[in-house]
């Protein structure tokens, strides 16, 4: 069947095969050839394709075990975060760290290591994994932690599914007062501002900035920065005290449905982001949110990447390391200021030390994140950046990646010879392969 | 409306073939409701996982129970050994075999008669005494469009959905003045482990938990038959309305090119 990720660039023929239980993952290792792991998909670019075979997790979803004193979650690889937060924010419970969208699962978190608006503060995913059953090439289940097969762990956060099929995690939630958070708006009129700002926010535990990229004149580079905290009792109004963590979650919409595909033009979008400036200018006030329109602001929108037309959309995320932020960002902004391609939308964000996972993509720095309809300017404008990032010492996120080339990912991950060889060694590079590691010779 | 509205101890909905994704569905959805669940399956050690996962999931009671619906005590057995008599009873039982083999095999076409029809209809005929004695109860039939029509592709399992169809048409008949809803559910193709090799036509095919809320719906409206996409219901009146000497051409070709 037609596959791509969330980008809708490359969709791949692929065969598809869906793991139900231990015994169908173990089977589709055993068959000829190489496969990947899938989770919901919500990778960008080719991370999750194998044309040979795709291994579906989403049915792999089940729940397994709470512990009510510990907050340890055990449960299978393909359940949805959108179904840990509706199962145990009701109870006081969240997840440390959580992606901009809910609709990822637990085996795409960790395979990607994601990272949250609170990567100073919580760091990746993966920190809060305690351990993992991994499913290795040689169709036998391992389980691995920090103490058990601890290489085969940190190769696993952020491996991209290519060390095995993970089948099922613990993780550590915390414990919350309510499900709402604190939040307030900045504005900044250029980069310095907004990198001021970000290093002016201590106490706020999530920060991120939109950047209007396509401003003209002066206005290029005009940041709006929402900070915000996990609210306590006491920050609710006396009306949500009684009932803390009962914050209504809305539904998924369709937004396809009601704007044309591929209404997003440079025109339009440079209208609506000159809007969205002028609002958040006005409106600067500390505020009260549920948790998900302000941690997950695009699944309101539902499918709002088919917005970017029928040929689908490339994000470039790439991180700059701290000491050449101010220089690197600048350059990549000027970089995309000088060419035909329309950034769409464009997210700043802070990041703190990297974790333990080999492949994981965060580092101390910044990371800038660009959205552009996938077109012959886009695909020319990325070895650019690529070729900025890597002379800032920077590297880019392999989860959204569809288009970088070896070398671009070479320079950017000092422990990819680690990987290689715990993957050489344990037999998964025969096994495990994706569209994108077989781009980039992983 | 969730179950503890109505009275103040939770009430219980029992689902037969409880391993089918279908089942899966309307019991995530049941539990949701409030409902505490009895699960009944031919291998209930294959339940350990949905077990633990609905409680988890919807803090509510969930227990196993064995059945076999092929079983020649009709279900007796599992209804005996149930600790209460549940509020609803959901059949997701079904198999719908191979269209080639049970035309050369008698013993493969039994099974798939006697899977989609005589077992499901027994333990419903054991079930429906119980309600009409208590003066209430839901009965929930899985069957399918399959059963609207004979075709050629797969007129074995059409039959034995034809069967049940008529059998809750007929039960409903009987219990409508004893408190007893009988609902016919008539999903059409719906993306399963069943239809897994299947290729199945995006705008006929509806998931499991889209099933899971017509059925649902249909029980708090007390419904009687439910297509749960309404495109079917216009798919089927139409082939239903091609008149005999017609239909029987529109099959396949057994001769000639292919």
């Amino acid at each position: 069947m037609k596959l791509a990720g969330w980008g809708r660039y490359p969709v791949a023929e692929c065969e598809v095969v869906e793991g139900r239980a231990h015994q169908d993952v173990a089977a589709a290792i055993g068959q000829e050839g190489t496969l990947i792991p899938r989770g919901n998909g919500r990778s960008y670019g080719d991370a999750a394709l194998n044309p040979r075979l795709t291994l579906s997790m989403q049915s792999m979803n089940r729940l397994r075990s709470f512990d009510r004193d510990t907050g340890v979650l055990r449960c299978e690889a393909g359940v949805l975060l959108a179904d840990i937060l509706s199962v145990f924010v009701p109870r006081g419970w969240f997840p440390p760290v959580v992606p901009g969208t809910k609709f990822v699962t637990v085996g795409g978190m960790i395979a990607a290591d994601v990272h949250g608006k609170n990567h100073p503060d919580s760091g990746t995913f993966g920190r809060h994994v305690i351990s993992l059953e991994l499913v290795r090439a040689d169709g036998t289940g391992a389980r691995c932690s920090r103490t058990e097969a601890p290489e085969l762990f940190q190769a696993t956060l952020g491996g991209m599914g290519l060390t095995g099929v993970i089948l099922s995690a613990a993780i550590q939630l915390v414990p919350t007062e309510t499900a709402f958070f604190r939040k307030e708006t900045r504005v900044a009129r250029d980069l310095d501002a907004t990198l001021a700002l970000f290093e002016d926010s201590g106490g706020w535990t999530h920060c991120v900035a939109w950047i209007d990229c396509l401003a003209s004149g002066g206005g290029r580079g005009r940041a709006v920065l929402s900070r915000g905290r996990p609210a306590a009792i006491a920050d609710l109004p006396v009306e949500l005290q009684s009932s803390p963590l009962q914050a209504r979650s809305r539904k998924g919409g369709r937004i396809a449905g009601i704007i044309p595909p591929g209404a997003l033009r440079r025109g339009t979008v440079r209208l609506a982001n000159a809007a969205r400036y002028r609002r958040s200018v006005a409106d600067v006030g500390p505020k009260l949110v549920p948790y998900d329109p302000f941690l997950f602001p695009l699944d309101g929108f539902g499918d709002w990447n088919r917005l970017y037309g029928r040929r689908g959309l490339v994000q470039y995320q790439c991180v700059v390391p701290e000491q050449n932020a101010a220089r690197g960002l600048q350059a990549l902004l000027d970089r995309v200021g000088a060419s035909p391609a329309s950034p769409f939308l464009a997210v700043l964000k802070r990041f703190g030390a990297a974790g333990e996972g080999l492949m994981s993509f965060p580092m101390a720095g910044y990371t800038l994140a660009l959205d552009f309809p996938v077109a012959r300017e886009t695909l020319d404008l990325i070895p650019e950046l690529d070729r900025i990032t890597a002379e800032h010492g920077g590297r880019v996120y392999l989860a959204k990646d569809a288009s970088a080339s070896p070398s671009a990912i070479r320079a950017g991950y000092r422990h990819l010879d680690a990987f290689d060889a715990l993957r050489t060694g344990s037999g998964a590079r025969q096994k495990f392969s994706s569209a994108l590691s077989e781009r980039l010779a992983l | 409306m969730t179950a503890s509205d109505s009275t103040s101890a939770p009430k219980t909905a029992l689902i037969l073939g409880a391993t089918s994704d279908i089942a899966r569905a309307i019991a995530h959805r049941l539990a949701g409701d409030g409902y505490a669940l009895q699960l009944a399956a031919r291998d209930p050690e294959r339940l350990a996982r949905e077990v633990a996962d609905i409680a988890l999931r919807f803090d509510v009671p969930v227990s196993v129970h064995q059945f076999d619906v092929l079983a020649p005590d009709g279900g007796v057995a599992l209804l005996d050994a149930l600790p209460v008599l549940p509020d609803i009873a959901v059949s997701a039982v079904g198999l719908l075999g191979d269209q080639q083999e049970n035309q050369q095999n008698p013993a493969a076409a039994e099974r798939v008669m006697r899977t989609n029809y005589l077992g499901p209809a027994a333990v419903f005929a054991a079930l429906a005494n119980r309600f009409e004695a208590r003066g209430s109860g839901v009965l929930v039939g899985i069957s399918s469009v399959a059963g609207d029509r004979g075709r050629a592709s797969n007129y074995v399992y059409g039959s034995a959905k034809a069967g049940f169809t008529a059998f809750l048409s007929g039960l409903r008949q009987r219990l409508a003045r004893r408190g007893v809803q009988v609902l016919t559910v008539k999903p059409g193709f719906v993306r399963t482990r069943m239809t897994d090799s299947l290729d199945l036509p995006g705008v006929l095919t509806a998931a499991p938990e889209t099933v899971a809320r017509a059925v649902s719906k249909a029980i708090r409206r007390r419904r009687d038959v439910i297509h749960v996409l309404p495109v079917w219901r216009a798919v089927m009146l139409g082939i239903r309305l091609i008149p005999e000497p017609l239909f029987k051409r529109l099959g396949p070709r057994n001769t000639g090119k292919n």
